[in-house]
């Protein structure tokens, strides 16, 4: 029989049921690889639900630096009963499969093609431990244990985790190992080993930590200053700000009288929330909200005001499955739309998009200055995939000469020389007005704050020059902000051939690799990743420069190729969509395939705008 | 449009404790209609602040929209303000309060703005002890959008364009009294004696301090059949007792018969002085204030004055351990944990 080969470039699937602690088990795998210098990118697959539903955990090692996710399963590990037919599917001809021994395998699983490893992993746990709960987490240690033989990781690595992770509960550690060495030795025992797919050692990952989005843009809001945190609970959301929680309850109390510099506010939906921060921006805190689409949909009332009444926000908008509640637990990118225009009338937000954790700290604490300098809702773009998973990411950093841009703020002693304030008066020119904060002088600086429609010095009015004055002011602030938010990542010094590829946020990763696939195949392509809306220059250059662009994302109705034609003025069938909307993170060969299609039908008919592959 | 007000001053026009004159605390020309009710409880907020010479710009006022709503325009115009979208006053008020703990907040919100379209964020204000005054002014209908039923419209009551309610009422007091409100009072826009004492009073709690003022409106809810009209609250008012307050360090010069009065007093050291007081009811407990509401409702009166107040209440900052310095003066040493922290913390996921 076939039998797959291959050294630091292979993918391990575990199925799991959820609520059984096997997510601890399967981060320690990660972890090894990772700490052996191989890069390595770890994916849940998870249910909506919290006990009993099969869930799976997807490890990729790429010593080449694939980060994306890619097709095909290498190695199955096979702890859950109830997805097995689908399991044993998955594994590539020549791939291996991992299961509990204890009882006989059905015949119905048994595939030609694919390599057996049992594993008695019940009967091993009931025979060592006694209590039900901890046959049950022991059981995932013994099967991380088996791996290490079945794929070479350093043992010592492992026992170095374990130490690590049980550092306050050191009475852990002996049983942990003595998990991992049961799986170890019966391997050993049993079988040949390594498997034709192993690891070997490298050193490249130089500095990198592996960290998820949603705790980077936590840590990123701390850094930034925010001191109020509102929220509704939804995934994937939520760990923002229980990460921010976490880190508060450690690095912003105060030491003497024990009392905290930040508040969390966790409200009855995102309405309030949303209203939570503007109270709180409005009164001169830093305040931030985390939320997924219909937490959004929720909010939408209050950021048109926000952006209005020009009184900055952020908010992290960790995306997910839609329409409605739609796939909560799976990832996409299909708010751009919803989030790029939030609210009725003429209103439009700025976007921010990260692509690493790294980038969730940076624009999280970016997107707190931006909203106080530009005094409007600034939205950054994460998502399910980016937020909840872990990533081989760049270290975060913080220059500590870094000082927060509050924008324009007068001061009591500013006011005082003031002859007439007037809140909403562009004395510069760049369409951005001073603001005062409550309380700040006895006579001078007091305003009104309204969502309706109002005069240079804040009065209401329905006269509708005044109306259009302001109207236009905005849309001035909004050319300012082109100048503000961060730039587009060009791939290349100078554009050198005919079509260009965009991408952005998660879709990074599976792009990136696309292009060398499509390189080895001799499709050569300029590239561009979005940071930010709104587009700048570059962005119009970019596609300006190309005869036809690859638009790639993870959503059905190509609503960033929609936003550039709209905002960019660019003719729809210079846009070509590549798209990718089961759920799963986008994989490189489905860009790659949908690409080279494309391309080749490219050379033989013109009229190719429309030409979408469904994903594979 | 707005409308700004001539400000003639007299030299001797009299001043309070810090020298502020009444006409200080006003604001633009009112624009809402002859003889409404928002104008009366507008004159008692300037009046209760100029009595407890609060400075104006350390008061933020809020409200959502609605007639009520847009009244915060026509007092206290050196106090910055905040008109907020239909019924989400509440958490705009939470977001302010969190980040300045030393201003004093002035929320007003209109029937519908509560207790339909913001109920929940009514109710979570409540639940939070957001320290903030919340004046209701309740008109059992919709004013600004000329007169539909609300939801504190009295079960039978008819609208002017003839149409009768059949839905039960819901009581504000009565549904903050059960939700644990540290401070619950109810009054009359037409009874200034009554609401400038206890819009002081309320300004003086730590915590979220009700007040249900019965507001008439005019144009679409002042007939005889309506239970909000004038003629009709006047007919059936009723109080608990006549309040005074006394704020702190001022000296207590009245002094009523024991049995028929009740002092409570305030954590800053002011005092309520509560006279010819109501029978069975004790402004501290909680259950003689649901009983007396229910005994008055059962008898078709409408119950006005102070019906209860926690003097142990903790608002929003202690329950929330907030510092004593507001988070909003809080600066990047006080928040920033630095580049040698950062590192410990990439450390931790290595
Ligand atoms: C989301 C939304 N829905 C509807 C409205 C229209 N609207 C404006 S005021 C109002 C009712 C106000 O009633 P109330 O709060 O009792 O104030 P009043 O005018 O009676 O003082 C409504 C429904 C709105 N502004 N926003
Ligand atoms: S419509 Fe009614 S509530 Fe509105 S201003 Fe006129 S009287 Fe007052
Ligand atoms: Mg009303």
């Amino acid at each position: 029989m076939e039998q797959l080969n291959a050294v630091n470039d292979f993918v391990v699937r575990f199925a799991n049921v959820n609520g059984t602690g096997s997510a601890s088990a399967n981060n320690m795998f990660a972890k090894a690889i990772f700490r052996m210098g191989i890069p390595v990118t770890p994916k849940n697959i998870f249910p909506s639900n919290i006990q009993g539903l099969p869930t799976w955990y997807e490890v990729r090692i790429s010593e080449k630096g694939y980060l994306g996710r890619r097709e095909g399963v290498d190695l199955m590990v096979c702890i859950n009963p109830q997805s097995m037919a689908e399991d044993v599917a998955s594994v590539k001809p020549g791939g291996y499969f991992l299961y509990d021994s204890t009882k006989k395998l059905h015949p119905q699983f048994i595939r030609e093609d694919i390599h057996y490893i049992g594993l008695p992993m019940t009967d091993m746990v009931m025979h060592h431990y006694s209590e039900p709960r901890q046959r049950q987490l022991f059981k995932n240690v013994v099967y991380v244990g088996a791996l290490s033989a079945l794929l070479d990781i350093e043992f010592g690595v492992l026992e170095s985790i374990i130490r690590d992770q049980f550092k306050k509960k050191e009475k852990l550690i002996a049983p942990n190992i003595k998990a991992l060495e049961l799986g170890l030795h019966y391997i050993q025992e049993h079988y040949e080993y390594p498997l034709g797919i192993r690891l070997e050692r490298r050193d490249k990952v130089n500095d990198s930590i592996l960290i998820d989005g949603n705790t980077a843009c936590a840590l990123g809001a701390i850094y930034g200053g925010a001191t109020v945190a509102a929220w509704y609970p939804i995934t994937p959301s939520t760990s923002v700000v229980s990460a921010f929680g976490k880190y508060v309850s450690r690095l912003r109390i105060d030491p003497e009288s024990g009392r905290r510099k930040f508040a969390i506010v966790q409200a009855e939906d995102e309405l309030a929330a949303m209203g939570v921060v503007i109270g709180a921006t409005w009164n001169g805190a830093r305040a931030f909200t985390a939320t997924s689409g219909p937490g959004v949909s929720l909010m939408s009332e209050f950021l048109g005001l926000a952006y209005f009444a020009e009184i900055p926000a952020v908010l992290i908008n960790v995306q997910r499955g839609g329409p409605s509640t739609g796939m909560p637990t799976r990832t996409q990118q299909p708010d751009i739309l919803s989030s790029a225009y939030a609210s009725h009338g003429d209103t439009k937000h700025i976007l921010l998009f990260p692509s690493t954790p790294a980038e969730c700290f940076e624009m999280t604490a970016t997107a707190l200055d931006l909203a106080d300098r530009l005094q409007t809702p600034v939205i950054v773009m994460s998502d399910l995939d980016l937020g909840m998973n872990e990533h081989l990411s760049p270290p975060l950093k913080w220059d500590d000469g870094r000082r927060y841009d509050r924008g324009k703020v007068l001061s009591a002693e500013e006011l005082e020389k003031l002859e007439k304030f007037g809140r909403y008066l562009d004395v510069d020119g760049d369409g951005i007005c001073f603001r005062t904060i409550p309380g700040t002088h006895p006579t001078k600086g007091s305003f009104f704050t309204r969502g309706t429609s109002k005069d240079e010095y804040a009065r209401y009015t329905e006269n509708g020059e005044a109306y259009v004055r302001n109207m236009d002011r905005l849309a001035r602030k909004w050319e300012t902000a082109k100048l503000k938010v961060p730039p587009p990542e060009l791939y290349q010094n100078e554009n050198r051939h005919r079509y260009g590829m965009i991408f952005f946020g998660t879709t990074t990763y599976a792009a990136l690799e696309a292009m060398d696939l499509l390189r080895e195949k001799g499709i050569e392509l300029d590239a561009m990743r979005l940071a930010s809306f709104p587009f700048s220059e570059t962005v119009r250059q970019f596609i300006e420069q190309h005869e036809k662009v690859f638009v790639i994302e993870q959503n059905r109705d190509a609503q960033m190729r929609s936003l550039l034609i709209n905002e960019l003025e660019i003719a729809p069938r210079q846009l070509i969509s590549v798209l990718n909307y089961d759920g799963k993170p986008i994989p490189a060969d489905t860009i790659e395939q949908q690409i080279a299609r494309t391309f080749n039908s490219e050379t033989t008919k013109d009229d190719v705008h429309k030409a979408q592959v469904p994903a594979s | 449009m707005t409308y700004i007000k001539p400000r003639f001053r007299h030299p001797e026009l009299p001043r309070n404790k810090i020298g502020y004159a009444k006409a200080d605390y006003e604001g633009a020309i009112s624009t809402l209609c002859a003889g409404c009710g928002h104008d009366s409880i507008s004159a008692g907020i300037v009046q209760a602040c100029y009595e407890l010479s609060i400075e104006p710009h350390r008061l933020a006022k809020l409200s959502g929209i609605g007639c009520s709503s847009k009244t915060p325009t026509y007092f206290l115009s050196n106090s910055h303000g905040f008109n907020a979208v239909h019924g989400r006053m509440p958490s705009i008020a939470t977001g302010a309060c969190l980040a300045n703990r030393e201003l004093i907040y002035l929320g007003v919100s209109g029937d519908g703005d509560s207790a339909s379209i913001g109920m929940g964020q009514f109710v979570h204000a409540i639940r939070r002890n957001v320290n903030m005054v919340y004046i209701v002014m309740n008109n059992g209908c919709y004013g600004l959008t000329k007169g539909q039923h609300s939801a504190t419209a009295d079960a039978g009551a008819q609208s002017k364009t003839g149409s009768t309610n059949p839905f039960p009422s819901i009581d504000l007091v009565g549904l903050a009294l059960e939700l644990g409100a540290t401070f619950v009072g109810r009054s009359f826009s037409g009874d200034k004696k009554q609401l400038v004492p206890l819009i002081k009073a309320a300004m003086s709690h730590p915590g979220f301090a009700l007040l249900d003022v019965i507001s008439p409106c005019v144009t679409f809810n002042n007939q005889p059949q309506s239970t909000k009209s004038y003629d009709y609250v006047r007919a059936h008012l009723e109080a608990t007792a006549t309040i005074d307050f006394v704020p702190h360090r001022e000296e207590i010069t009245v002094s009523y018969q024991p049995g028929h009065s009740a002092s409570v007093e305030l954590h800053d050291g002011s005092v309520i002085q509560l006279h010819k007081l109501a029978p069975h009811w004790d402004p501290t407990d909680r259950n003689s204030a649901v009983t007396r509401l229910l005994e008055s409702k059962m008898k078709g009166e409408v119950l006005t004055g102070l019906l209860y107040i926690d003097p142990e209440s903790q608002g929003l900052h202690e329950l929330e351990q907030t510092v004593e310095q507001p988070l909003n003066t809080l600066k990047e040493e006080d928040l920033n944990p630095g580049a040698e922290v950062l590192e410990e913390i990439n450390n931790s996921f290595r």
